[in-house]
């Protein structure tokens, strides 16, 4: 018989394993079709935070219209940053866009904390994300049921998209071979701002849904987050949708469980536990669970 | 005859440098003082990442963990037992009850970091490219969060404060010489050439009898060793070590210097790392009045993406400037040194 407490555990170990999936993704699409880390992903998912509390305190949208709005304002500056700072330096060494993500990244972190101060800033949610719902002895709030929700269907939504339409088969054959593709008529530059497109929306929708657990929001937060969504991306096999969902799941769960499971003085050691474990998993298994081998990574 | 000649120069360089710095320390005030303490470390820190950054573009960011390492266990080192037996209760018997000098204890420290490096290099090593990079950057955390919960040798998040300011511009410098001359020497020597082989073409290193992973580890661990010092150097200027004074940031206001200076160009390297402090400190001010906190680090970083954009290998690419070729071509041979601005 499993205890109330372990069962909580698991369901928050799957919340936050939703919110690393949905930035996971982001990574991994990206990295599969352009071969680049981007370290900027952590703050669209800031910035879906803070879109999020503007379209709500200030505008006081509905919920689904606050959705699309994060979407949409977490895919433009994806697509935004691509053009700017990625695209002039396509076909370079790997480490020349890596650090040219990680100007970005100070750049926009820095924005923030202009624009915004470097203050963390209180969430407000709807009220009734907060009501509580009973599963037996476990009882979740709206918002733990929502987050979980949205998660799967975006994801699996993605998946198929990817998998079965015409505009999916022609990412992934982007994803494949740049010169092939081209020659098959693809337009190489439109299929590399879509994957920027939907991966930074969907960290952004995270973003949102990070404020709404958690209550507070702050111009580094996704600092954090977005290295260990990258974690789970490894986890999974960078380049793969279905992997960085699974990495995600299974990083969320592990994580909760480290500091839940464990005497409490191990609890700080929570973001030890996950580098160490980046760095086991790239050394054992540097393809991840369902990556394929394409490269040397180890 | 040339090393007569050889030490004639140099004793005349070190005269003419350690006058420099009587006069800085007789008639500059504490504050700028202070600043021309930082960019000396940053020229020695930023140096010493080039060893792995550059010379086998090993692209690590791990280098504020090692000055975390370093850093705490020169303070430990250096404390009264008189304070350790307040601040640090549950220190083991042999830190307790020891204190240093200042030099042996900077000393160890680097070794310490030296030594993680080695552990943390041989498996991490095999990465490449991001993969490295994000390893490292993970082992930052890992650092941070046993700095953060080890508190019976750190104090915890609280960090070790009040510690005596006994950096001065001597300790700074001697050690940027002595970073500049071993990494001068590194790059053109046997050693060096081997690092610049496994840059270049790794298999064909190895069939010619490089190690190349023990290369590699031996990059890192001198990387490390300077950034330990180098982290010993920094919190005795600041008189304050904590968890989270070297993070992050602090690595990418590294590789920055190094990535604009050029990958693998040590007087580069160095040139930006002094200007890169010096006008951080300028702008500061300017910040401050125009309330516009963080401008200085948002101009500093659309300069790298410009940098990357237009000019890949950075100001200096792998080369050192002419006049220093021609320096030493004044000093009466070594001419012949090979030509490692064709790459590329």
């Amino acid at each position: 018989m499993i205890s109330t407490y372990v069962l909580s555990q698991i369901a928050n170990g799957f919340i936050l394993g939703s919110m690393y999936a949905l930035i996971a993704i982001g990574f991994s699409m990206i990295y599969g079709i352009v071969r680049l880390i981007n370290f900027a992903h952590g703050d669209i998912f800031t910035i879906g935070a803070f879109t999020t509390l503007v379209s709500v305190a200030i505008a006081h949208l509905p919920f689904p219209v606050v959705l699309i709005v994060v979407i949409a304002v977490g895919a433009f500056v994806g697509i935004l940053i691509e053009r700017i700072a990625f695209r002039p330096m396509r076909g370079a060494p790997q480490v020349t866009g890596f650090i040219a993500s990680l100007a970005v990244a100070i750049i926009l972190e820095n924005l923030a904390v202009m624009t915004i101060s470097a203050q963390p800033r209180t969430f407000l949610v709807p009220a009734y994300f907060n009501t509580q719902i009973a599963f037996g002895d476990l009882s979740l709030r709206v918002i733990d049921l929502v987050i979980v929700t949205l998660a799967i269907v975006l994801a699996a939504a993605l998946v198929l998209f990817v998998r079965f339409t015409k505009v999916g088969v022609a990412m992934r054959a982007t994803a494949e071979n740049y010169d092939v593709a081209r020659l098959m008529g693809i337009n190489i530059n439109r299929m590399i701002m879509l994957a920027f497109a939907i991966g930074s929306g969907l960290a952004a929708v995270s973003g949102m849904m990070w404020g709404s657990k958690y209550g507070q929001i702050a111009p580094f937060m996704g600092l954090l987050p977005g290295l260990k969504a990258f974690v789970a991306a490894v986890i999974g096999g960078v380049g793969s949708i279905p992997g960085a969902v699974l990495g995600g799941y299974l990083l969320g769960l592990s994580e909760v469980l480290f500091v839940g499971l464990l005497p409490p003085e191990y609890s700080g050691f929570r973001n030890a536990f996950v580098f160490g474990a980046l760095i086991l998993v790239l050394l054992i298994m540097p393809n991840g669970i369902l990556g394929r081998s394409t490269e040397t990574r180890a | 005859m040339r090393g007569a000649r050889t030490l004639g120069w140099t004793a005349l360089g070190a005269t003419i440098a350690a006058s420099l710095i009587y006069a800085a320390t007789q008639t500059l005030d504490p504050y700028t003082l202070s600043i021309i303490g930082f960019m000396g470390i940053n020229v020695m820190l930023a140096v010493s990442l080039n060893i792995t950054n550059g010379f086998i573009v090993l692209f690590s960011l791990g280098h504020p963990a090692f000055m975390t390492l370093g850093g705490y266990l020169t303070a430990i080192l250096v404390m009264e037992p008189e304070r350790k037996a307040v601040m640090l209760r549950s220190l083991p018997e042999f830190l307790a009850s020891t204190q240093l000098p200042f030099l042996p204890a900077l000393l160890t420290g680097g070794l310490f970091a030296a030594l993680a490096a080695v552990i943390v290099g041989f498996p991490v090593l095999r990465l490449r490219g991001h993969y490295l990079a994000v390893a490292t950057l993970g082992f930052i955390f890992i650092v941070q969060s046993f700095a953060v919960n080890l508190s019976g040798f750190t104090r915890g998040a609280l960090g070790l404060s009040g510690l005596p300011a006994l950096t001065n511009l001597w300790w700074v410098y001697t050690f940027v010489a002595l970073t500049l001359y071993v990494c001068w020497q590194i790059k053109h020597s046997s050693i060096g050439r081997a690092m610049l082989a496994i840059r270049e073409n790794e298999l064909a290193a190895a069939c010619l009898g490089i190690r190349v992973a023990r290369t590699r580890v031996l990059a890192f661990a001198l990387g490390a060793f300077f950034a330990g010092i180098g982290g010993g150097l920094w919190v005795h200027l600041v008189t304050l070590i904590s968890p989270h004074s070297f993070t992050f940031l602090m690595a990418f206001q590294l590789v920055v210097m190094v990535v604009l200076g050029g990958t693998g160009s040590i007087t580069g390297t160095a040139l930006v790392a002094i200007v890169l402090t010096i006008s951080t400190e300028l702008l500061r001010p300017l910040e401050e009045t125009a309330g516009l906190f963080g401008a200085s680090q948002i101009i500093v970083a659309v300069i790298v993406l410009l940098v990357l954009i237009f000019r890949p290998t950075g100001l200096f690419g792998t080369a050192e400037p002419d006049f220093l070729s021609w320096l030493s071509r004044f000093r009466g041979g070594r001419s012949q040194r090979p030509n490692t601005n064709q790459q590329r």
